[in-house]
C-alpha cells in the first residue's frame, strides 16, 4: 500500500482525511462520552441524512445539507432538553427517525434515477475529494482551536456544570457550543465512515483510551492516536482485501476496544488474585 | 447587622408541583444556620434558589442585597455528593483548582501560581494534602466531601452553602467535617443542610426546618416546644433526640459553649 500511497492522489486524500477525522473524534469523543451525550450525537448524525436528501432534491452540495440538518437537530434537541419538557431520549429517538425519513422522502421526490447514497450512509474514505478534504481540515482547525483555547473552561463545565454556573461560567454558551462542535464532527465523519457508522468512531477510540489512562488531557491525546491507528489500519485492510473502508475501520475499532477491555479485565483479575494470595499467606 | 440572605414570601414550583410555599427567612452576616427537613421538603431547592439556579415563582430572594445570580461570586457551594460523576478523569487538586476559575468565557486561561497556592493551602486545611494527586474515583465518601468543601472555599466566599456534607460519610470524617464547618463559621456566613439534628444543634446559631413551608426558625435549643414543632420535620431524628436524652444533654452543652 505504501507504494500505492505515493502513486495515487485518492489514497493520499483518504489518509489525510482519516487522520483529520481522528483528531476531531478524539477531542469531541472524549467530551461527549464524559458528558453522556453519545446517543444524542447518534441522533444528530442520523438526522443529517435528511439534509443529504434535500441537497440532492434541490441540487446543492449534500454535505452542506447534512451540516444544516445536524445543526438544526442539535439545537432542537438541546433546546428541548434545556427546557426540560420532553425526556431527551424520546426527542433524540424522534429526531433520529424523522431525519432518516425526510431523507428517504426527499430522494423519492427527486426526478429521474435515484443517486447512490451508500457513501453517505456507510462512508467511503477512498472517494474523498479535494473539496471534502478542505472542509474536513477546516472543521478540524475550528474544533481544535475552540477546545484547546477554552480547555480549562471546558473541563470545569464537563466535570460539574452546576458548580461552573455558580462560578459564573457561561454554561449555556458552552452547551450550545458543544452542540455546534458535535454537528461539525458529524459532517467531518460522514465522508470517512458515514452517518450510520459515525458513532463507532466517536466512541471506540475514546472508550479504549478510557481504559488506558485516567487523565483528561492524556485521554484526548490517546484517543486521537488510537483513532489515527484505526483509520490508517482500516484503510489498509480495506485496500488490501477490497472491502468497504467504513466497515473495516469500525470493525477494527470495536474489536480493539473489546480486546483492550478483555486484557484490562484479565490483568486486573490477576492483580487482585496476587494481592489476596499475598495477604492470605 | 446586615443581612447575608433575605428571602421574602418565596414560592418555587417545579411544573405544577410546589417545592416551597411562602417561605420567609433572614440570615444575618456571620450567622451559622442549620437547615433541617424531610427528603423532598425543599432544603436543596432553597439552597439552589439562593444560588439563583432555580426560577422563583413568586416572592424575592436577596443575597448580600443583590439578585442571587449577581452575588454568586461571594457564595461557595458544596453540592450533594451524588450530583457529581465520580468516574470523571480528574485529580483532587484539579477539582479544588476549578474553584479559582475566572467568570465568563476566558480563552487560554491558565491557573496562576497564586491559584495553585490557594488550592494547596485549602487541601492542607481540610486534611487532604497527601491525596492531592489522587483520582477522585479513588476517594472515600468523607474525602470526597472534604474535597468539595475545599473547592467551595477556593472561591473565597463570604457565604458558604453546604448540602448534606455528611451524607455517606464515616463517623470519624463526619466529626472532622463538622468541626471544620464550625471553625469556618467564625469567618463566614454558613447555611448547612443536614439530617444530623443532634450533631449540629450545639453548634449552629439558629435552626430552620423546612417541609414545603418554613415550619420552624429560631433557637437551636431542643426544648419540648421545639421538638413538637419539629414533629412535621423528621420523625427519625426525633426518635433519636428523645431516646438519646438529647433534649436534656444538648442545652447544657450549648451553655458551656456560650
Amino acid at each position: 500500500m505504501i507504494e500505492a500511497l505515493f502513486k495515487y492522489r485518492f489514497l493520499q486524500y483518504a489518509l489525510a482525511s482519516g487522520i483529520l477525522a481522528s483528531i476531531v473524534c478524539g477531542i469531541v469523543g472524549v467530551i461527549i462520552v464524559e458528558k453522556k451525550l453519545v446517543m444524542m450525537s447518534g441522533g444528530i448524525a442520523h438526522t443529517s441524512y435528511g439534509g443529504v436528501g434535500l441537497g440532492y432534491l434541490l441540487g446543492f452540495e449534500p454535505i452542506i445539507g447534512a451540516f444544516i440538518f445536524s445543526l438544526l437537530a442539535s439545537l432542537g434537541i438541546g433546546y428541548i432538553k434545556r427546557k426540560g419538557g420532553e425526556r431527551s431520549d424520546v426527542v433524540i429517538g424522534l429526531f433520529w427517525s424523522l431525519g432518516m425519513a425526510l431523507g428517504i422522502l426527499f430522494i423519492a421526490l427527486m426526478p429521474g434515477y435515484p443517486p447512490d447514497l451508500s457513501s453517505y450512509l456507510f462512508g467511503n474514505i477512498l472517494s474523498v475529494t479535494k473539496t471534502d478534504l478542505r472542509l474536513i481540515a477546516g472543521i478540524t482547525a475550528v474544533v481544535t482551536l475552540l477546545v484547546v483555547s477554552l480547555y480549562n473552561n471546558w473541563k470545569a463545565y464537563i466535570f460539574d456544570e452546576e458548580f461552573a454556573l455558580v462560578l459564573g461560567l457561561k454554561t449555556a454558551f458552552f452547551e450550545y457550543l458543544l452542540l455546534l462542535l458535535i454537528s461539525m464532527t458529524v459532517v467531518a465523519l460522514i465522508r470517512v465512515v458515514g452517518i450510520i457508522l459515525a458513532l463507532a468512531l466517536l466512541t471506540a477510540p475514546t472508550a479504549t483510551a478510557g481504559l488506558l489512562t485516567a487523565d483528561f488531557k492524556k485521554r484526548i491525546i490517546c484517543s486521537i492516536l488510537l483513532g489515527c491507528v484505526f483509520c490508517i489500519a482500516g484503510l489498509w485492510i480495506s485496500f488490501e482485501l477490497n472491502i468497504a473502508s467504513g466497515a473495516a475501520i469500525v470493525i477494527l475499532s470495536a474489536f480493539c476496544y473489546l480486546l483492550t477491555y478483555a486484557v484490562n479485565y484479565i490483568s486486573n483479575a490477576l492483580k487482585r488474585k496476587n494481592l489476596s494470595g499475598r495477604t492470605n499467606s | 447587622m446586615s443581612l447575608a440572605v433575605n428571602i421574602e414570601n418565596l414560592s418555587v414550583y417545579y411544573g405544577q408541583t410546589p417545592a416551597l410555599t411562602n417561605v420567609s427567612l433572614e440570615v444575618e452576616q456571620g450567622e451559622y444556620l442549620g437547615l433541617l427537613g424531610p427528603n423532598g421538603g425543599g432544603k436543596s431547592t432553597l439552597l439552589r434558589t439562593i444560588l439563583g439556579l432555580v426560577p422563583v415563582s413568586s416572592g424575592t430572594v436577596r443575597v448580600f442585597g443583590d439578585k442571587p445570580s449577581k452575588s454568586r461570586a461571594h457564595v461557595g457551594y458544596v453540592p450533594q455528593l451524588n450530583s457529581i460523576d465520580r468516574r470523571f478523569p480528574i485529580t483532587v487538586f484539579e477539582v479544588v483548582l476549578t474553584g479559582r476559575m475566572k467568570k465568563g468565557i476566558s480563552p487560554f486561561f491558565r491557573y496562576s501560581r497564586e491559584d495553585r497556592e490557594i488550592a494547596e493551602a485549602l487541601l492542607e486545611k481540610v486534611g487532604l494534602r497527601e491525596l492531592k494527586a489522587r483520582r477522585i474515583s479513588e476517594l472515600s465518601g468523607g474525602q470526597f466531601q472534604k474535597m468539595l468543601i475545599a473547592r467551595a472555599l477556593a472561591v473565597k466566599p463570604s457565604l458558604l452553602l453546604l448540602d448534606e456534607p455528611t451524607a455517606s460519610v464515616d463517623a470519624a470524617s463526619r466529626d472532622q467535617i463538622y468541626s471544620l464547618i464550625e471553625e469556618l463559621s467564625r469567618t463566614m456566613t454558613i447555611i448547612l443542610v443536614t439530617h444530623d439534628l443532634l450533631a449540629v444543634s450545639s453548634k449552629v446559631h439558629r435552626l430552620a426546618c423546612l417541609n414545603g413551608s418554613l415550619i420552624y426558625h429560631g433557637e437551636p435549643k431542643l426544648s419540648q416546644r421545639i421538638v413538637s414543632s419539629l414533629y412535621g420535620c423528621e420523625v427519625d431524628l426525633l426518635a433519636h433526640g428523645l431516646t438519646d436524652g438529647g433534649e436534656k444533654k444538648h442545652p447544657g452543652e450549648r451553655g458551656k459553649n456560650d
